[in-house]
């Protein structure tokens, strides 16, 4: 009896908290499809019976969506294709190549994670002043085309590759560059993979480098964007939620198809095994 | 590191006594490779050394160099050197320790709360039950999420006048809850332990599902409760993972920037100016010295507190 009463319990529960947990985003959904007199109507709608898209058309318009979003993908592919390439390398050097102070260096690579970006800001701030990058896409990319994360996690990967195979392949003849790619990227696309997404995730997100980097809607990203639109009057508040639905959407389809990267993306490290 | 990392590198060395013994020409064939090696191992690396070197290494002594020098009033005159003296007015300053008072606090706020709730959360969905694909989507969901997004939506929800969630509070047409003293700080950490649980969760889950089989059952059948076998079993080796996500929890915490800038502002009356946000301000203010110097603090903190808590907690954490 006690098992019956536990799994409509465990049901109950679940029911419970997936209510709570996915309220924000349902909500959310429900406003972008109502006018803002519906919105501010009591008691409130919580079903949109007549849904009105025109919210996302605004977005658009008076939000400038469109150039946020091409912002923000210009500025996330850049960074995730350069950090994924910085990353491949540095781990193949540190894992098969023989030089000075290799050790060392990949210590140095590891110390970048002890420095939280904050600490960094002021002199980055003037560093980008100082190359003439203030409002410009280089100044949003440039720092971040490396990842300490990415050579950690390639490398740890890349060791658990036998060593007869870089034996064999340097029997065969073949040199440091055509083993990179034709042996050890092939044989760990789905870490590569996991950390591209990862990339991708936190370079979308980021607030405050772009905030202070740039003051001009032509690069601005769309999370800075989504400042902006936070500042619309209340009579465009279904404008509001429409808006930050489309600024997540990218990364919801991106969850939807690599799930599972980006679960071992996230949890690389962490977990043992 | 292990021997094997290494290998290359001792290959290497095994052929220089070749080469010495078989004369100079061979000698000179394997100085050549090696020095290729190098060559390809140092052009590998530089790319991301490079960008490490300018905009992390560089920028951080820099920042504990601008903390010595005063800016003033007037962007016309330079900064002057003032030696440890800035270092020493703004880290004793009432502001300062305001601002890391708010900072504790939310930490507090934010981290075992949300451990607790994540692991509660995976506990529930660790179950091979019909629907659970569902729950389970549902929950990690908000790691789609940006702070951004997630602020912006609950400054909407909370908005005084037509704020959802200021009707269903009552207080719709007064005061917000965003500008009350009391409550603006609780409210912007449960904005963020919303948004960081899809993280937890998914951390968590991974993690239980990471738990051998055979141990629960091997505790089902020494007549361990469901409770227990829990508090027994699954808790001690989910230890690595509940250390991590306090690890990074503490620190993602220490950094919180964009839910004060979007839902407070540092406001009410201060009551959310965290370190981040006292060192952005300060910074808007051109006043480059005092936010240095609270970079610094920041960054000597972090580093604290990752030390302090791989050397403490470690110890104490079961690593099966």
């Amino acid at each position: 009896m006690a098992r019956h009463w536990g799994r409509a319990g465990r049901y109950a529960l679940l029911t419970v908290t997936a209510v709570v947990v996915g309220f924000p985003i349902y909500i959310t959904v429900v406003n972008s499809l109502l006018t803002p007199q519906q919105i501010a109507h009591r008691p409130p709608t919580l079903f949109p019976l007549h849904p009105q898209w025109g919210a996302f058309g605004q977005a658009f318009t008076s939000g400038h969506l469109g150039l946020y979003l091409r912002n923000s993908a210009v500025v996330t592919v850049a960074i995730t294709v350069a950090a994924l390439v910085t990353s491949v390398l540095a781990a193949y050097a540190f894992t098969f190549v023989a030089f000075p102070f290799r050790r060392a260096l990949f210590f140095v690579c590891l110390a970048t994670l002890m420095v939280p970006m904050e600490a960094t800001l002021i002199p980055n701030r003037q560093t980008i002043g100082a190359f003439g990058w203030y409002n410009t896409f280089p100044a949003l990319i440039v720092p971040f085309m490396a990842s300490g994360v990415g050579v950690f996690l390639l490398r740890q990967a890349f060791m658990q590759l036998p060593r007869e195979l870089h034996d064999a392949a340097t029997l065969d003849g073949y040199g440091h560059l055509r083993f990179l790619l034709r042996v050890v990227v092939p044989l760990n696309r789905p870490i590569i993979a996991a950390f591209g997404v990862y990339a991708f995730l936190t370079s979308w997100n980021q607030y405050l480098w772009p905030l202070i980097a740039t003051d001009s809607n032509n690069v601005r990203t769309v999370q800075i964007g989504l400042r902006q639109l936070e500042s619309l009057s209340i009579d465009q508040i279904n404008v509001i939620f429409a808006g930050t639905l489309l600024a997540a959407m990218p990364i919801f389809v991106l969850l939807l198809a690599f799930q599972k990267q980006l679960v071992r993306g996230l949890t690389a490290g962490a977990v043992k095994g | 590191m292990s021997d094997a990392d290494l290998a290359p590198g001792t290959a290497a060395l095994g052929e220089v006594a070749a080469g010495a013994s078989e004369g100079a020409a061979s000698g000179h064939r394997w100085l050549g490779r090696t020095l290729r090696e190098a060559a390809v191992g140092y052009l590998f690396v530089l790319p991301a050394m490079a960008v490490f070197a300018v905009f992390v290494f560089y920028p951080l002594l820099r920042t504990f160099w601008l903390g010595l020098f005063r800016v003033a009033p007037y962007p016309t005159i330079p900064s002057k050197f003032v030696g440890l003296s800035q270092y020493r007015s703004v880290l004793t300053s009432h502001d300062f320790f305001a601002s890391l008072g708010d900072t504790v606090e939310f930490v507090l706020l934010t981290v075992p709360i949300g451990i607790v709730l994540g692991l509660a959360l995976a506990a529930m969905a660790d179950a091979r039950i019909r629907g659970i694909r569902f729950f389970r989507t549902i929950y990690s969901s908000t790691v789609a999420t940006s702070v951004a997004v997630v602020s912006v939506i609950f400054f909407t929800l909370l908005n005084p006048t037509v704020g959802l969630f200021s009707y269903w509070l009552g207080i719709e047409g007064g005061n917000g809850i965003l500008q009350s003293n009391t409550w603006a700080l609780p409210a912007v950490a449960t904005v963020t332990v919303w948004q960081n649980i899809g993280f937890t969760f998914i951390l968590m889950s991974a993690a239980l599902q990471a738990i051998p089989e055979e141990l629960l059952e091997a505790a089902r059948i020494d007549g361990a409760g469901g409770r227990s076998r829990f508090w027994r079993v699954t808790l001690p080796l989910l230890s690595p993972t509940v250390f991590f996500a306090a690890v990074v929890g503490i620190i993602a915490s220490f950094e919180a920037f964009g839910q004060i800038d979007l839902l407070t502002q540092g406001g009410p009356d201060n009551h959310t100016n965290v370190l981040v946000y006292y060192l952005y301000t300060s910074f808007q203010n051109n006043d480059f010295g005092k936010a240095s110097v609270l970079a610094a603090a920041l960054f000597v903190i972090l580093l604290a507190v990752t030390l302090v808590q791989f050397r403490f907690l470690e110890r104490r954490v079961f690593y099966g």
